[in-house]
């Protein structure tokens, strides 16, 4: 797991599907500064190609991605 | 990205529970990415709108063979299509779905809803809908606004996606 990213702030998405995690990440990212990260956990699969689309749509940099035990955790940074 | 926003326009023409989903989902999930987003809900459609009716949007077996079957462990046994039209099969297929989406805790119809408007959705409703329903601004959620298939065109014509559902 990546542990030398300061996480500013967690998301616990897991057991919710599309549209959820990626309006309650849009909402939680507004709510950190530009330049920090924000962990996010799911569980859907889903989650895995959506954040690259996310990532593709608002510029926000996904700095990693993990799975464990069936639970996917992102670290995405705030780039404006 | 460029400095305009991306825009997507939905056409949502259809007031089944099954098929309001798709729209409020592509909308609410356009809108968190920061795209504009417009709906123009049309005829059947309109229901998602309705206030009495947007709680009570069903999903009908009949003409419906992808309906699963009540034993998920033998999946060649499906409910033949014509019990589809017996009494109380619609409001067991509409409990049934709405049990689904609970358990797979997906916000309701009105939650979407919520989060559309939430998000600056524009909830663009079929004036001639209204006209041809009987439909008045009164019966509508207030995020709706009524106008005709030239204001939905004018809005879509610089859109970069655009669907019809």
């Amino acid at each position: 797991m990546v542990t030398d990213v300061a996480i500013a702030q967690k998301l616990d998405c897991k057991g919710l599907l599309c549209p959820l995690p990626i309006i309650k990440l849009s909402k939680a990212i507004k709510t950190i500064e530009v330049g920090q990260v924000i962990e996010m956990l799911a569980t859907d699969p889903g989650s895995v190609p959506d954040m690259e689309g996310f990532q593709n749509q608002t510029g926000h940099q996904i700095v990693s991605k993990e799975q464990q035990n069936g639970v996917y955790r992102f670290l995405v940074r705030r780039t404006k | 990205m460029g400095e305009r926003a991306k825009r997507l326009a939905l056409v949502a023409s259809k007031g089944s529970l099954d098929q309001a989903y798709p729209p409020l989902i592509l909308a609410s999930t356009a809108a968190a990415m920061g795209w504009e987003v417009g709906i123009f809900f049309t005829f059947y459609g309109l229901d998602i709108l309705h206030k009495k009716r947007l709680e009570h949007l069903q999903v009908s077996p009949v003409g419906n063979p992808a309906m699963p079957p009540p034993i998920p462990a033998i999946p060649m046994l499906k409910v033949p299509t014509l019990m589809g039209a017996l009494p109380g099969m619609t409001a067991m297929a509409t409990t049934m779905m709405k049990g689904w989406m609970a358990k797979a805790k997906m916000p309701t119809i009105k939650e979407m809803l919520d989060l559309c408007v939430e998000a600056d959705v524009q909830l663009i409703a079929c004036a001639t809908t209204m006209g041809v329903m009987g439909i008045t601004q009164a019966d509508l959620i207030p995020a709706a606004k009524c106008a005709g298939a030239t204001t939905f065109l004018d809005y879509a014509a610089d859109a970069d996606v655009s669907l019809f559902i």
